[in-house]
C-alpha cells in the first residue's frame, strides 16, 4: 500500500469523519469547525472541493451519503443535538462554471436532547430511512415517505437503549429471511458489567423494533459497530470496536413454531479478537466485499484484518503516521520493493495460517 | 523449511504523528482514505457536563472548547485555545495495488483473461481425462504472456529517462522473472509430471531458459576478433558444460584446439567425452536400465581420464572433467557461474543422478540448497517457494507465493490451472476448490477497482461457483455510471445474469440523475427500464406540466414509441394516449381523435386536474364545420364538464373567484360550443336516419 495522493482538506479544526459516496467518486468531510465539505473526483483522479458550508452549531461527528437511487443526499449529526439532511440541487450555470454546487438543508431532526453521536441511512431496500443515536440512549428511525420530497421526515420508531449510545450499524442483508436489524453500541462508562452492544430486530407483527440480543461479553465501552455485507450467508458478521477489535458471528436459531412472534434468537460466536491497538479501538469498517476489516485505535494506527479461506483472521497491514507532526506536505513515495518478497501487498498475507490444515 | 516472512506491511502516512493523534479512515471502492483526528468518547459528555466544576477535564475542553458558544465564557476554554487550530491539513488517499495502473501490466491482465476463459471452457467441452497436453499448452501460453510483458517492461526501462520510473519497471521485471521461474518449475513438476529420466531433461530446459546470459556472453565471444583470446572464453565453455550443453561446449573447444596443435590430443579426448555423454530420450527405444549402464561406463571413463592425468597440464580441461564426474567441491567452486542453488542442483543431478525420480527430488533439492547457500544469509522467499515445489508441496507454493508477491494475478491463475489438473483435490481434499475460488475472488476484486479492467473481472466471478455471484453483485453496483454508455454496459452485464435488483437500481440511479439534470426523456426511459411506476408517474407529470406551460412535448420519439411500456403507470398511459390524440389531430383524423379524447376522461385515464385541458382540446373539434362528436359523445362531454365544475365549486366555495375569471370564460365557451355541436349533431343524425 502506498499514499497515492494527499488532499489539503482545509478544515479549520479536527476532521471527525470522512465518507465516500456509493460509487467512490465523491466524498464528504466533517469537522469540529461545524462545516461539511463535499469533494468531487476528476477524471484524472484529483479531488476538488465543490461545496463547503456551515452545517451545525457544534462539532459535526459524522457525515454519510444516501444511496444514489435517492439522489445526492447527505446526512450529518452533531454535538448541537441535531441531525440534518442535505440535498444537492443543480445550481445556476455560473455556479457550475466555478465548479461549485449547492446543498440545501431539507430537514433538521431535533428530537434528541443530547449530542447526536451517529447517523446512518438504512439499507436501500427498506426505503429512504435515516437512523440516529444519541448520548441520551435513544435510537431514532425516521422515514421520508415521499422520496421526492426530502423535507418531510416522520419519526417512525424510538428505541430506548437505556445506555448512552455511541454508534449504530444496519444489517445490510436484503434477504427475505432476515428482518431489518440494527446493532447499537454504547460507550457508557458509568455502567459496568452490562453488555454494550444490543441487537434490535423489526417485527412485521408488532411493527416495532424489539431487542433480539445483547452481546453480554462486551462490557467495556463500545465506540463503533459494523455489520459485514451478508454475501448470501445465513448468519451475520459484526465487527466491534471496544478495548480491542472483535468479530462476532450471529447465527439465527431456528424459530420454534410456538414463539414465532418473538424476535430471532441468535447463537453468538466470537470469531476473532485482537488487542494490537493496545488500548481503545475507535472505528471499525468493512470493505465492499467484507474481505478486509479496518480498525483505528489508540496506537494511532489503522490496522487491516483479513481472513484466509479457512476463516483465520490476521493483521495484514498497518497504516501509521510517519511521526512528523503538523505539516503533511511531504512527498508520497510509492512503496514498491523487489522480487524478494519485501513488497507483499498488505492485503495479501491472508494465506498465512493455512498450515493448520496441512 | 523456513516460512517466508508474514509480518503485516507498514505504510507510513506523511505528516501525522501517531503518538499524538489518531488516524481516521474511510473505505473507498479501490482505496482507503486516512486523516488525522482525535477520538473521544462522546457519550461521556453528559457526565462530564454535570461534573465539570469538580473535575475539570483539560483534554476534554481543548477538544470541545470551540464547539459551542455557551462554553466560551469558561476559563478552561482559554487554556486550551493554544492547541486548537491544530486542524487536520490533509486527507490521504492510500491505494492498495498499483500494478493494475501500469499500462504494460494491463496487457498481462487482458491477455491472461482470454487464456483463463479458454481454460474454463476446456472443462466443459472435453470430458475425457486426457487433457494433459491442453493443460501444458495453456500453461505455456500463460508463461509466454509473462515473457512478452517482461520484454516490454525491459524495453520501457531502458528507453525511459525518468529514473524512478526505470527503477519501477526494473522491479516489475524482477517480479515477473521470479513469477515465470516458479510457474515454469510448477509446469515441469506438477503439470508435465515427467517420470525419471525425462524429468531431468525438463529441469535442464528450465535452468537454461532462466540462465540465458550464457548465450549473450557466447555471442560476444564469437563476434570478437579472436574468440579464443577473449577473456570470457573459458567462462562460456564452462557455463555450457554446467548446463549440459555438450555440443555447444565441444564446438567452442574446437576453436581452442585448432590454435594449440600441441594440445590436440587432450582436446580430442575432451571432445569425445563431451559428445559421447549418453542422453536419455524418453520416447526412444532405450530402457532406463540400458541407459544407466551406458551412463556408468561414460562416467567411469571420465574418472579414468582424471586419474591417469590426461588433462593434468590443462587446468581448464581438467576443471571440465571434474565437472563431468560431478565432483561436489568443483561444482561448489563454480558458485559464481551457477549463481543459484537450483542451477547447482540441476547440474549435480545431471552429472551424478541423471535418472532421478520425482520423489527423490526434494532430498537433493534440500541438500543442494544447504550446500550452496551461505549459512548466514539463509533462504530468500523465492528459495523457499522453489524448494516447496521440489517437495511437491503445491499448497505451500501457493501460500508462499501469495505472501511474497505483490499481486494475486500469479497465484490466482496458477491455482486455477492446477485445480483444473485435479492436483489440488488429491492434495488437499477438503478445501481444494475453495482455495481456487478464494484466490480468484481476490484477484477479480482487485481488477474491479480499475476503471476499465473491471470488465475482465466479471468473467472471473462467473467462474466462482460459491461466492462469485454475490461478489459481482456487490462490486458491479459500485461501478461509477459516468455516462449513459457505461450505464448500458453495466446494465447488460446484470441483465445477462438476471440480477434483477442491480438492474432496477442502476436504472433508478440513472433516472434520478437524468431528472436532476432536467433530461426528462432520458429519465423516463430509465424509469421504464427500472419498472419504477412511481417514478414514471412523476416524470409523466413533468411532461404534462411542460406541455401545459409550453404547449409542446419534448422527446416525442420516446413518447410515440412507448408501446406496452405505457402500461407501467396510469399517468404514463395517459401521457402516451394524450400524445396519440395530438398525433391523430395533427393528421386530421378528427373522429378517431375525438373518440380517444373522450375515452381518456370517461375511462378515468386522465387525471381530474387535466380534464379542463382535455375539454379545451375538444373546442377546436367542436368548432369544425363537419360534426365530429356525435350527440351521444357530446352528452358525455357535457357530463364531464359538469362533473368538473361541480367539483370545482365544492372546492372553491370559500375562495375568491377573481382568478377563476379566465376559467369561467373557458367554461362558458365550452358550454356554448357543446350546445351548438349537440344541435348540429342531433340534426345530422336525424337527417341520416331518415
Amino acid at each position: 500500500m502506498f499514499v497515492a495522493r494527499s488532499i489539503a482538506a482545509d478544515h479549520k479544526d479536527l476532521i471527525h469523519d470522512v465518507s465516500y459516496d456509493f460509487h467512490g467518486r465523491r466524498m464528504a468531510t466533517c469537522s469540529s469547525d461545524q462545516s461539511v465539505k463535499v469533494w468531487d473526483k476528476t477524471e484524472s483522479g484529483e479531488w476538488h472541493c465543490t461545496a463547503s458550508w456551515k452545517t451545525h452549531s457544534g462539532s459535526v461527528w459524522r457525515v454519510t451519503w444516501a444511496h444514489p437511487e435517492f439522489g445526492q443526499v447527505l446526512a450529518s449529526c452533531s454535538f448541537d443535538r441535531t441531525a440534518a439532511v442535505w440535498e444537492e440541487i443543480v445550481g445556476e450555470s455560473n455556479d457550475k462554471q466555478r465548479g461549485q454546487s449547492h446543498w440545501i438543508k431539507r430537514t433538521t431532526l431535533v428530537d434528541s436532547r443530547t449530542s447526536v453521536t451517529d447517523v446512518k441511512f438504512a439499507p436501500k431496500h427498506m426505503g429512504l430511512m435515516l437512523t440516529t443515536c444519541s448520548a441520551d440512549g435513544v435510537v431514532r428511525i425516521y422515514e421520508a415517505p415521499d422520496v421526492m420530497n426530502l423535507s418531510q421526515w416522520s419519526l417512525q420508531h424510538e428505541i430506548s437503549c437505556k445506555l448512552s449510545c455511541s454508534c449504530i450499524s444496519w444489517n445490510p442483508s436484503s434477504s427475505r429471511a432476515h428482518p431489518p436489524m440494527i446493532a447499537v453500541g454504547s460507550d457508557d462508562s458509568s455502567v459496568t458489567y452490562t453488555g454494550k452492544v444490543q441487537i434490535y430486530e423489526y417485527s412485521e407483527n408488532t411493527r416495532k423494533y424489539a431487542k433480539a440480543e445483547t452481546l453480554v461479553t462486551v462490557t467495556d465501552p463500545v465506540h463503533d459497530v459494523a455489520f459485514a455485507p451478508n454475501l448470501g450467508r445465513s448468519f451475520h458478521v459484526l465487527a466491534i470496536a471496544t478495548k480491542d477489535v472483535r468479530i462476532f458471528k450471529l447465527i439465527p436459531l431456528r424459530k420454534e413454531i410456538s414463539s414465532s412472534t418473538g424476535p430471532t434468537k441468535f447463537e453468538v460466536q466470537i470469531v476473532a479478537q485482537f488487542d494490537n491497538h493496545n488500548s481503545q479501538v475507535w472505528r471499525v469498517s468493512w470493505n465492499i466485499t467484507s474481505t478486509l476489516l479496518a480498525s483505528s485505535g489508540d496506537d494511532g494506527c489503522v490496522r487491516l484484518w483479513k481472513a484466509n479461506y479457512m476463516d483465520n483472521w490476521k493483521c495484514t497491514g498497518i497504516l501509521k503516521g510517519d511521526g512528523s507532526p503538523g505539516n503533511g506536505s511531504s512527498g508520497q513515495p510509492g512503496a514498491l520493493g523487489t522480487a524478494g518478497g519485501t513488497l507483499a501487498a498488505a492485503s495479501q498475507n491472508s494465506l498465512n495460517g493455512t498450515s493448520v490444515g496441512r | 523449511m523456513g516460512e517466508v516472512d508474514v509480518d503485516p506491511i507498514i505504510t507510513l502516512i506523511p505528516g501525522i504523528d501517531s503518538g499524538q493523534r489518531h488516524l481516521g479512515f474511510a473505505w473507498g471502492p479501490g482505496d482507503l482514505l486516512t486523516y488525522e483526528t482525535q477520538y473521544k468518547s462522546q457519550g461521556t459528555c453528559l457526565h462530564l457536563r454535570h461534573s465539570r466544576t469538580q473535575h475539570p477535564c483539560f483534554a476534554w475542553f481543548t477538544y470541545y472548547h470551540c464547539l459551542f458558544s455557551h462554553y466560551a465564557s469558561l476559563p478552561f476554554v482559554l487554556i486550551g485555545a493554544g492547541s486548537v487550530g491544530q486542524a487536520c491539513p490533509f486527507v490521504h488517499v492510500v491505494r492498495k495495488d498499483e500494478d493494475i495502473y501500469s499500462p504494460i501490466l494491463r496487457k498481462l491482465f487482458n491477455e491472461s483473461h482470454y487464456i483463463f476463459v479458454g481454460l474454463q471452457r476446456i472443462k466443459e467441452e472435453v470430458p475425457s481425462k486426457n487433457k494433459k497436453p491442453q493443460f501444458i499448452s495453456i500453461s505455456k501460453n500463460y508463461r509466454s504472456v509473462i515473457r512478452a510483458c517482461m520484454e516490454e517492461l525491459q524495453q520501457a526501462a531502458v528507453s525511459t529517462h525518468d529514473t524512478t520510473l526505470a527503477t519501477q519497471y526494473g522491479n516489475q521485471v524482477s517480479i515477473l522473472l521470479a513469477v515465470e521461474l516458479i510457474w515454469n518449475l510448477c509446469e515441469v513438476l506438477f503439470i508435465e509430471a515427467a517420470p525419471a529420466g525425462a524429468l531431468l531433461r525438463h529441469l535442464l530446459d528450465w535452468v537454461r531458459l532462466h540462465k540465458a546470459d550464457v548465450d549473450e556472453k557466447a555471442q560476444e565471444v564469437l563476434q570478437s576478433e579472436s574468440p579464443v583470446q577473449h577473456q570470457a572464453y573459458w567462462d562460456v565453455v564452462v557455463c555450457y558444460v554446467l548446463q549440459g550443453r555438450m555440443e555447444e561446449a565441444a564446438q567452442m573447444l574446437m576453436k581452442q584446439a585448432s590454435q594449440q596443435p600441441a594440445a590436440r590430443a587432450a582436446y580430442k579426448l575432451m571432445d569425445t567425452l563431451l559428445t559421447k555423454m549418453p542422453v536419455y530420450s524418453p520416447g526412444g527405444t532405450q530402457t532406463q536400465t540400458e541407459f544407466d549402464v551406458r551412463w556408468r561406463q561414460w562416467h567411469q571413463e571420465c574418472n579414468r581420464c582424471l586419474e591417469d592425468g590426461s588433462f593434468a597440464s590443462y587446468s581448464q580441461l581438467e576443471l571440465i572433467c571434474r565437472i563431468l564426474v560431478g565432483d561436489e567441491d568443483t561444482l561448489l567452486a563454480q558458485r559464481e557461474r551457477l549463481s543459484t542453488w537450483y542451477h547447482f542442483l540441476v547440474t549435480r543431478l545431471l552429472y551424478c543422478h541423471p535418472i532421478v525420480k520425482p520423489t527423490e527430488l526434494h532430498y537433493y533439492a534440500q541438500a543442494s540448497m544447504d550446500m550452496f547457500l551461505d549459512a548466514r544469509s539463509g533462504p530468500e522467499p523465492l528459495d523457499s517457494i522453489l524448494l516447496a515445489a521440489f517437495e511437491f508441496d503445491i499448497h505451500q507454493v501457493i501460500k508462499d507465493c501469495s505472501i511474497a508477491l505483490n499481486n494475486w494475478w500469479f497465484v490466482a491463475h496458477l491455482t486455477d490451472l492446477l485445480d483444473h489438473c485435479k492436483l489440488l483435490q488429491s492434495h488437499n481434499l477438503h478445501f481444494g476448490s475453495n482455495l481456487r475460488e478464494f484466490l480468484l475472488l481476490e484477484y477479480a476484486s482487485g481488477l474491479f477497482t480499475h476503471h476499465s479492467l473491471w470488465q475482465l473481472a466479471v468473467d472471473y466471478f462467473d467462474h466462482c461457483p460459491e461466492f462469485g455471484r454475490v461478489y459481482l453483485e456487490l462490486q458491479i453496483e459500485r461501478v461509477p455510471l459516468d455516462t449513459e454508455h457505461k450505464a448500458v454496459k453495466v446494465l447488460r452485464i446484470c441483465e445477462q445474469r438476471q440480477m434483477a435488483e442491480q438492474v432496477r437500481s442502476i436504472c433508478k440511479i440513472m433516472a434520478k440523475k437524468a431528472l436532476r439534470n432536467s433530461r426528462l426523456g432520458s429519465a423516463l426511459s430509465w424509469s421504464i427500464r427500472a419498472k419504477d411506476a412511481a417514478f414514471a408517474t412523476l416524470i409523466s407529470e413533468r411532461f404534462l406540466q411542460e406541455y401545459c406551460s409550453h404547449g409542446t412535448f419534448s422527446d416525442l420519439d420516446l413518447i410515440d414509441n412507448l408501446g406496452s411500456a405505457m402500461l407501467l403507470s396510469d399517468r404514463l398511459t395517459f401521457l402516451g394516449k394524450y400524445r396519440e390524440f395530438h398525433k391523430l389531430y395533427g393528421e386530421k383524423r378528427f373522429a378517431e381523435g375525438a373518440r380517444l379524447l373522450l375515452s381518456l376522461m370517461t375511462a378515468k385515464i386522465a387525471p381530474r386536474n387535466f380534464w379542463m385541458t382535455l375539454l379545451t382540446d375538444a373546442l377546436p373539434l367542436l368548432e369544425q364545420k363537419q360534426v365530429i362528436f356525435s350527440a351521444e359523445q357530446t352528452y358525455e362531454l357535457m357530463r364531464c364538464l359538469e362533473e368538473l365544475t361541480a367539483d370545482k365549486a365544492a372546492q372553491d366555495a370559500d375562495r375568491p373567484l377573481q382568478e377563476d375569471d379566465i376559467e369561467a370564460t373557458k367554461v362558458e365557451l365550452l358550454r356554448l360550443a357543446l350546445a351548438r355541436n349537440l344541435a348540429l349533431a342531433i340534426v345530422k343524425e336525424g337527417t341520416i336516419e331518415v
